[in-house]
């Protein structure tokens, strides 16, 4: 029987335009046979959380590079939970410091990409980890 | 621009050297199968008279400072002057950048280049619900002139340049900047600068948009017309293939997309009504220096050579200084590697070096710790202190277009302006670039996507990445961070702001503003009388949003 493909919501969250990054991502995890949504600029963490409870999907991935990760990362988290989707693999990329990484750990982020990654190590990240 | 006879004679002998080359080449085999450069133009082992038969010196190269300006915009260039070195900064609270912009003007730096924080670039005042988390991250936020004056404190208006960030509200700002300048004793006559003020690029890539292209086509058009009346030396817009590249266009295609957006800025504003001379001569351009070295440099050549065209045979321009393409450059943000961040400052000086020798009118040079963070002073200083050691001690600047004649810039200058004229074309038949976003963004997307697995699979080497990768490196120290008391502060400072105005003449202001947006009216000189009384941004902006309603994105990847 074959398994049933992995659903990702790939979200902007915040006001930044450095799409790149979220679209070579996106691309990469379809290439590699997700089903993927990528949700465009400028959402709020009650959007993307709505659109991952609507596609219902197994993982968000979220792309900042403007700075906001501290205040909107764990903000989506809070409302996943608050929605009952606590168990979506939540994982996160941009320019983010490495000090701010284990506050965004501790908040419930599973993992942040930081530049340089390969996109081979995001696809086995996220097929070793999401909860299907 | 070779004789008949010498060529035969040329080619004669390359044909009994390319029989050495293939024996060559048997014993010593080459790295690649084949070489070619990031737009895919494929790279001859080496480059002859042949490669140029068909040039015309006159018609193609000409002299600098004369049509078609492949070898640069003035007669003397840097032997004149140094381009303007001009670091982009910008964040926190108008008193921290205030504080930069002192330090950079100390450090020898000859223009301000200000960068504003997402808010301020999409029309929000600090207070609004979107605002959160963003308050001073990638930039100053300023909600009203009291803030620009804060940011522009001791710093005399009438003599500095500045280059302003800012694309949907540029109108907004450029009236903060104007109201700033007369309250220090200035008049506006003596200002001098830029603005971005580019929402094609912003629909294309960049993300700060506010308006739909019609009603942001007419606030350009407005600008054009003010500045050419009352701030002839204002550059009214820069035109900008730096995002277009950095999203991951190739370098034919940055020439494309920029100025197929500075051909629908022109024609909005001869269908307004402008006289292209009246304008032509204020519009600037923006691009961006990457890797490549010697595409970079053919890539300014063949940009400025297609602008003249377009300006000329297109439009018809007759002023010679409307055919000029004049602009900024700034090293590739995406070719900064957070892994051994220090070799940036190599790769940095490189792609600096191919602006310099493309002939830039002002740089800006990356810091080395920008793929993990904003700057810090010393990373900023080394930035510039690279622009200084191009300018002063390696001997690059005494002549105007050195590499001009070299068979192999002059055949690749060739082929990006033919890859160019093909992507307008398509962008024409597709109705002018403000209708062919989605084409662009589709193409800069597959390019990005090819580019990241060439380096994936190693076909392209970054070190630090893929290549030469150290175990346990050391990670950098002194990161710069803006804390977050920043937007509290910044919160408080406009309810103060807000409490101690005259808050009917706000009201009045605003529904000038309402009525101006709803007639034909140039809104610059209404947007100057609102800033003076301390209206803000966001309340402009917002009576915008109302008259002309928000641009939707299309979502293409």
């Amino acid at each position: 029987m074959s398994k049933k493909r992995i659903r990702v919501l790939v979200a902007k969250p915040g006001l930044d335009g450095h799409d790149r990054g979220a679209k070579v991502i996106a691309q990469a995890l379809r290439d590699a046979g997700m089903e993927v949504v990528y949700t465009g600029l400028r959402q709020t963490p009650e959007q993307i959380v709505s659109a991952a409870v609507q596609e219902d999907v197994n993982v968000v991935g979220m792309s900042i590079l403007s700075g906001a990760h501290g205040t909107l990362f764990p903000e989506v988290i809070k409302l996943l939970k608050e929605k009952g989707a606590g168990d979506i693999l939540v994982v996160g990329g941009g320019i983010i410091p490495e000090e701010d990484v284990p506050a965004l750990k501790e908040a419930g982020i599973a993992e942040i990409f930081g530049p340089g990654t390969p996109l081979e190590e995001v696809v086995k990240y996220i097929q070793a980890n999401v909860k299907n | 621009m070779f004789r008949e006879d010498q060529l035969e004679k040329i080619a004669a002998k390359k044909e009994s050297w390319t029989a050495k080359l293939e024996a060559t080449k048997k014993k010593r085999p080459e790295r690649q199968s084949q070489f070619a450069t990031d737009s895919g133009v494929d790279i001859n082992t080496v480059y002859t008279p042949l490669d140029l038969k068909d040039m015309d010196y006159e018609r193609d190269l000409g002299l600098p400072g004369e049509y078609p300006f492949t070898r640069g915009v003035q007669p003397n260039l840097y032997r004149g002057r140094l381009w303007t070195m001009r670091q982009y900064a910008g964040f926190g609270s108008a008193e921290e950048t205030n504080q930069r912009f002192r330090y950079l003007l100390e450090q020898g730096q000859t223009g301000l280049s200000c960068a504003f924080d997402l808010p301020t670039q999409i029309g929000y005042d600090s207070d609004h619900p979107l605002a959160q988390g963003e308050i001073g991250k990638v930039g100053v936020a300023i909600d009203s002139l009291a803030d620009m004056e804060t940011l522009f404190d001791q710093i005399p208006l009438g003599k500095v340049s500045t280059s302003m960030t800012i694309n949907a509200p540029a109108g907004v700002l450029l009236a903060m900047y104007i109201a700033c300048a007369e309250k220090q004793g200035f008049d506006k006559s003596q200002i001098n600068g830029t603005i971005q003020n580019d929402v094609i690029k912003e629909y294309i890539c960049r993300g700060t948009y506010i308006l739909p292209p019609e009603p942001s086509m007419r606030l350009i058009s407005n600008i054009f017309e003010y500045c050419s009346k009352e701030i002839p030396q204002w550059n009214t817009i820069s035109i900008s293939g730096y995002h277009i590249r950095e999203a991951g266009a190739t370098a034919a295609q940055e020439i494309a997309f920029t100025l197929a957006d500075g051909i629908a800025y022109v024609d909005a504003a001869i269908k307004a009504g402008l006289d292209v001379d009246t304008f032509g001569p204020r519009l600037s351009f923006f691009f961006n220096a990457h890797l490549n070295f010697f595409e970079e440099i053919a890539k300014f050549r063949a940009a400025r050579r297609v602008w003249a065209k377009v300006m000329k045979e297109r439009f018809g321009a007759k002023n010679p200084r409307s055919w000029t393409l004049r602009f900024h450059t700034q090293t590739a943000g995406v070719s900064l590697t957070a892994q051994q961040p220090m070799v940036n400052i190599m790769r940095t000086a490189f792609e600096a070096l191919s602006a310099v020798l493309g002939g830039t009118q002002s740089l800006h040079t990356n810091s080395y710790d920008e793929a993990l963070a904003l700057p810090c002073d010393e990373s900023v200083m080394i930035a510039l202190r690279t622009q200084q050691v191009i300018g002063y001690e390696i001997g690059v600047c005494d002549l105007v277009d050195p590499l001009g004649g070299s068979y192999y810039i002059e055949s690749l200058t060739n082929a990006l302006e033919e890859k160019a004229w093909e992507y307008i074309g398509k962008i024409d038949a597709l109705g002018g670039a403000d209708k062919a976003i989605e084409y662009m963004q589709k193409e800069i997307h597959n390019s990005a996507y090819q580019y990241q697995l060439a380096i994936d699979n190693k076909k392209k080497t970054v070190i630090g990445v893929n290549s030469f990768i150290m175990q346990d490196e050391e990670k950098p120290k002194g990161l710069l961070k803006v804390d977050l008391s920043v937007g509290e502060r910044q919160v408080a400072k406009l309810a103060k702001v807000k409490a101690g105005r005259d808050n009917a003449k706000v009201e009045s202001l605003l529904k000038d503003i309402r009525e101006a947006a709803q007639s034909n009216a140039n809104l610059i000189p209404v947007f100057i009388d609102a800033v003076k009384e301390y209206v803000t941004l966001g309340e402009i902006c917002g009576v915008l949003r109302d008259v002309f309603g928000e641009y939707k994105q299309q979502i293409v990847f």
